[in-house]
């Protein structure tokens, strides 16, 4: 795991049941581009959040595959439709093998 | 020693043709990134909205957004980049518009191209040009 | 007045309007998160001899920067307080404890900190800044190993005790015991150093306001830190950031956490008084 990865998501606590909602994603993540060479003047290999996903009730909200044109600490906002309470689960997959996932719950009322 | 100006004029053509090769073929690297989305199909320039500065402040750090209703995905383009591509939205079930931001890098001022496939198959793309400027201190 | 250079300025960038009296494209009035009103411009300090009003660095920025900072989720350096809140309660040293151990009310027993650092103590005989306080946490309290002035961990601890300060003015002192560090801070604000013979004063007093090349010269102001710079995707300290400035001039810096950067650290503060303290800031 790449060290001091942390994600950060925000989402409404709650919704109506229909809802259009906005959510904001953020992890921190160096997101190596394999463009940068060392002070030797070797390429530094690419190592960056390949995907990034979005899912709600086990159905896909967005997927995002990611490049190395894609900043520091990878930044997403998108929005979701909500037809009822659940959880959000966010997952980042980085190319050392590592999975990243955070939860969030909404309630619709 | 001091530049003339005519050495300024030959290292000017010289810096010019140095620059217009790359230029090239990054183009064709993106026109490929762009078919490989496509399969080559013709697109359409309506119905899909990408927003970017005009000029950005830092090539780092460059927020964009991009919209097209009823698209299945829609791909960045960075047509300037070493490697152009930057990321692709896939929307699913329950996905609220068919829209996202993020934050990229530009190497340099470049367009930034934006396409996205539609529900029904077909295709739009749209563009935008981005200033980066070299900064003094600050960049 | 301000805003004879913007013209020229506001080709290449998008300017602000009312500090500036040009086009109105960026913002003028920073609010984060709805609700928080921030202080960007002030009048100068009596002790300010060529300024009559003192202005933050994120008016200086483009509308993109600035709305990076208007939302404590769009703002990136905020990932580093979380990462901040964590360690918080990281136990390290051999005394075992954590920062929550001694800090019971957590963070917010340190509002209104920022404000008034760097300071003279009396203890330490000199000058102190926010990292020589979580230094000196960390080595007697903890007894765990000192951080480095500019560390990832120190930046992110004083981002995270410096945003318990949010909105409250400057308020760095001057006089007394602190006023010997203050006169040197000055002197190395004008001091002309390194091989483009520059000091602090000819960008920051001079030339605020006017195009160092792309980039949009503000008055290097300290309200905003530590700042979480696009150049390099962090969280920058302010001597590191003085460090920076000292190798654009090609001038061989002093070391973060030198008295020679305390003593600039505190003139510098004391040229922002009255502006709020913006700490976690996004800059270019």
């Amino acid at each position: 795991m790449a060290s001091g990865v942390k994600p950060r998501v925000k989402v409404p606590k709650t919704a109506a049941a229909g809802d259009v909602i906005i959510i904001k994603t953020l992890i921190s993540h160096k997101m190596e581009s394999g463009q940068r060479k060392d002070s030797d003047g070797n390429n530094i290999p690419q190592s960056i959040i390949n995907t990034f996903s979005c899912d709600f009730n086990g159905q896909n909200v967005i997927t995002v595959e990611l490049h190395g044109a894609i900043s520091t600490n990878p930044y997403f906002q998108f929005k979701a439709t909500v037809p009822e309470s659940g959880d959000f689960v966010f997952t980042w997959n980085d190319d050392d093998g590592s999975v990243y996932t955070t939860t969030k719950s909404i309630v619709v009322g | 020693m001091d530049y003339t100006r005519r050495d300024a004029l030959i290292l000017g053509a010289g810096a010019a043709t140095a620059v217009f090769m790359p230029i090239q073929a990054f183009a064709s690297a993106s026109d490929d990134a762009i078919a490989a989305f496509t399969g080559g199909a013709a697109t359409s320039d309506a119905g899909i909205e990408l927003t970017a500065p005009e000029i950005a402040e830092n090539g780092n750090t460059v927020p964009v957004a991009v919209s097209a209703p009823g698209a299945v995905s829609i791909i960045l383009i960075a047509t300037g980049n070493p490697n152009p591509d930057v990321c692709t939205f896939n929307f699913g079930q329950f996905s609220g518009s068919q829209s996202g931001s993020t934050r990229i890098r530009l190497a340099g001022t470049q367009e930034v191209v934006a396409v996205a496939k539609m529900a029904d198959g077909s295709y739009a793309q749209t563009s935008s040009v981005v200033k980066v400027t070299i900064g003094g201190c600050g960049g | 007045m301000i805003g004879s250079n913007l013209l020229r300025a506001a080709s290449i960038a998008t300017i602000a309007s009312l500090a500036f009296g040009t086009t109105a494209a960026n913002a003028q009035s920073l609010v984060i998160n709805d609700e928080e009103t921030m202080i960007t411009q002030a009048p100068a300090a009596a002790h300010l001899e060529n300024l009559d009003e003192v202005f933050s660095g994120w008016l200086f920025r483009t509308s993109e920067t600035q709305t990076l900072q208007m939302d404590d989720f769009d703002n990136p350096g905020m990932i580093f307080v979380d990462q901040a809140i964590d360690q918080w309660d990281v136990v390290e040293g051999a005394a075992g404890k954590s920062c929550a151990s001694c800090h019971e009310g957590g963070p917010a027993e340190f509002a209104g900190l920022r404000t008034v650092l760097p300071r003279w103590d009396e203890e330490a005989g000199g000058i102190q800044s926010m990292e020589d306080y979580i230094n000196k946490c960390r080595t007697e309290r903890m007894e765990a190993d000192a951080w480095k002035w500019s560390a990832s961990t120190m930046t992110a601890m004083t981002a995270l005790i410096g945003l318990e300060s949010r909105g409250m003015p400057v308020d760095v002192a001057i006089d007394g015991p602190a006023s010997g560090a203050w006169e040197l801070g000055k002197e190395i604000y004008y001091q002309r150093v390194g091989q483009l013979d520059m000091a602090c004063a000819n960008c920051h007093e001079d030339n605020y306001d006017t195009m160092i090349r792309a980039d949009h010269l503000s008055q290097g102001q300290t309200n905003g830190f530590p700042a979480y710079r696009l150049k390099n995707a962090k969280l920058n300290s302010i001597h590191g950031r003085f460090k920076g400035c000292m190798k654009n001039i090609r001038a061989t810096p002093f070391a973060e956490g030198s008295d020679e950067f305390r003593a600039l650290e505190l003139y510098v503060a004391s040229r922002g008084n009255g502006l709020s303290v913006e700490g976690t800031s996004v800059r270019n």
